[in-house]
């Protein structure tokens, strides 16, 4: 591979990256407080791509304004209605089966996954919609040995807002009294309610954020490949819990990484190999992830609690 | 002359408002009765320790308590009610509060946010003001900043202020624990083997930060321990229980001279 192409798959594979990262946060935040694994994550940016595509479609064909305000409402619609989904998941799927076995909650998100998708199915039909492509342009795109190296104004988009958001949420859980609450919570649940932190609202808190940044990943992504279906969260949801597995759960640079190198590791995989083999590939770095380190890249090891 | 000043101390403690009292308490686990037959009082602003050999279901009636069990019979009563079986989170909320012989620790956390944290529920806390560092937010962080330094201060912590709690020795996490518990403003404080770990210059410390807590804050102290030095140093009434019974309640001068207690201890003579 030379160097112009090289480039070119390093703008892909980090702009599919920072998507599998927006979502993996979800997944290692819910983990690192609760100890289960939100398998309805990836129905919840499935959700943000739709309300985001209805109020594209609502807002554009009743005045016609310009393509940032659409882009701007889209997502703050998203984000204020799939809030609500994530904190309605957990509320009404979760809550209710908190202290039982730890098997009981994750039967209960496979199946709220199941019923989400199949909600949005029969509401929106399983067909294909496409997305108006809001977002045209090049942020850059010249030629080199011969070879064409671009990053559409979509793909830029995403890298500028993933970045934003996640410097925003490290910021937020390092430094602000909710943050330490977080953190104290996954440490140790039961002290911090016996601190007088209200763990509900903790995990309610954690269930927001990570709905939130689904939703920002759901509208950006079908703003840049321009279709969305329900399944679509079903397999950005299994590479993104992926993600935060390599980068070790519960820990949220880890998520970050590890979606970057999931990313990275997929688009260079289909650029050398035909494109079927990318998914082998990344699971494939699963498997020996956990061989080599179970705890993931950044995560601590599991530290017997008493 | 000693006994002068036993009557003097007695009589004074018949006197002062009860903190706290336990009625027949009893634990049973399946058809194995941890503790059995448990009453006492704890007066306020006393300190109360619950002394015997190991097994003999100390932490039981802790965790009864503090809200950790469920005890199978007895009353448990503070501040007028019956709080038998009332979750433990919400006997913090009263005033309740305890450390665990094996210390919890945020142990990822720094010593003062340690201590920040504990004060979560005394800050009114808003999700979005933190984001845009709002001047009220300031100024209520700023505050709880400096109870946290009052709090380092006292149990000598200052220095060792940013570093994560999992890293310090035993004793200062010890130490930290405790600031933790009196930064939430308790009445009643559960102290489950203060001493254990420490080293006989860090035992004496205790009692001065032990009696400290009770003559600045005003707090009721209630503590188990196997240290006999620290116990009858600070002790106002000492319960001795065995085989998860009562066998001897009192001062430390008619504890330590009780033949039943001298005989738990040692073991009986021979006959």
């Amino acid at each position: 591979m030379d160097f112009p192409q090289f480039l070119q798959q390093l703008i892909n594979g980090l702009s599919l990256g920072a998507i599998y990262a927006l979502i993996a946060i979800g997944y290692t935040m819910v983990y690192g407080i609760i100890g289960m694994i939100n398998f309805a994550h990836g129905e919840i940016y499935m959700i943000g791509a739709y309300i985001g595509l209805i109020t594209i479609t609502a807002i554009g064909t009743m005045f016609g304004c310009p393509a940032w305000l659409l882009i701007v409402s889209a997502l703050a619609m998203a984000i204020l209605v799939t809030c609500c989904y994530g904190w309605a998941v957990e509320r009404f799927a979760y809550r209710p089966l908190r202290g039982s076995p730890r098997l009981v909650p994750l039967i209960s998100a496979i199946g709220m996954s199941i019923f989400l998708q199949n909600y949005i199915a029969v509401l929106q039909t399983t067909r294909d919609l496409s997305v108006p492509e809001l977002i045209t342009g090049h942020l850059f795109s010249f030629t080199m040995d011969g070879f064409n190296v671009s990053m559409s104004n979509s793909r830029a988009l995403i890298l500028i807002v993933t970045i934003a958001l996640m410097a925003t949420v490290t910021i937020y859980i390092r430094s602000t009294r909710m943050g330490r609450a977080c953190r104290a919570c996954s440490q140790d649940i039961r002290m911090a309610g016996l601190l007088g932190i209200d763990v509900n609202k903790v995990i309610s808190f954690t269930f927001i954020v990570g709905a939130f940044l689904a939703a920002v990943g759901g509208v950006l992504i079908g703003l840049s490949i321009n279709k969305i279906n329900p399944f679509i969260g079903f397999v950005a949801g299994i590479k993104a819990f992926t993600a935060a597995v390599i980068g070790g759960i519960g820990s949220i640079p880890g998520a970050m990484l590890g979606g970057a190198l999931l990313g990275l590791i997929e688009t260079f995989a289909s650029a050398f190999l035909p494109t079927e083999y990318k998914d082998i590939v990344a699971f494939s770095l699963l498997i020996l992830i956990l061989l080599i380190r179970p705890s993931g890249l950044l995560g601590r090891p599991e530290v017997e609690k008493v | 002359m000693i006994t002068a000043d036993e009557t003097i101390l007695t009589s004074a403690r018949e006197n002062r408002p009860t903190m706290l009292s336990v009625h027949n308490l009893q634990m049973r686990f399946g058809g194995l009765s941890a503790v059995d037959g448990i009453n006492f009082h704890v007066k306020e602003k006393e300190i109360f320790a619950i002394i015997g050999p190991n097994g003999a279901g100390k932490t039981t009636v802790f965790n009864c308590i503090s809200g950790f069990y469920k005890p199978s019979k007895g009353e448990i009563v503070y501040g007028g009610n019956d709080i038998a079986g009332q979750p433990s989170h919400k006997l913090a909320r009263k005033g309740i509060v305890r450390t665990f012989q094996n210390v919890r620790l945020f142990r990822n956390m720094t010593v003062v946010e340690n201590l920040l944290v504990a004060q979560h529920a005394q800050l009114n806390t808003n999700l979005l003001s933190g984001l845009f560092n709002t001047s009220r937010y300031r100024v209520s962080e700023q505050a709880a900043l400096s109870r946290a330094t009052f709090w380092l201060n006292k149990v000598r912590l200052r220095d060792v202020a940013n570093r994560e709690a999992g890293n310090l020795s035993y004793g200062q996490q010890r130490r930290l624990e405790i600031a933790r518990c009196m930064i939430t403003h308790p009445k009643l404080l559960l102290l489950d083997e203060p001493a254990a770990g420490l080293n006989p210059q860090e035992t004496v410390a205790l009692d001065v930060l032990i009696r400290d807590l009770r003559e600045t804050c005003g707090v009721t102290i209630l503590l188990i321990e196997h240290d006999m030095r620290l116990v009858m140093e600070i002790s106002d009434c000492i319960l001795v229980m065995e085989y998860g019974q009562p066998i001897a309640e009192g001062t430390p001068e008619e504890v330590k001279n009780n033949p039943r207690v001298i005989q738990a201890y040692l073991g009986a003579a021979d006959e």
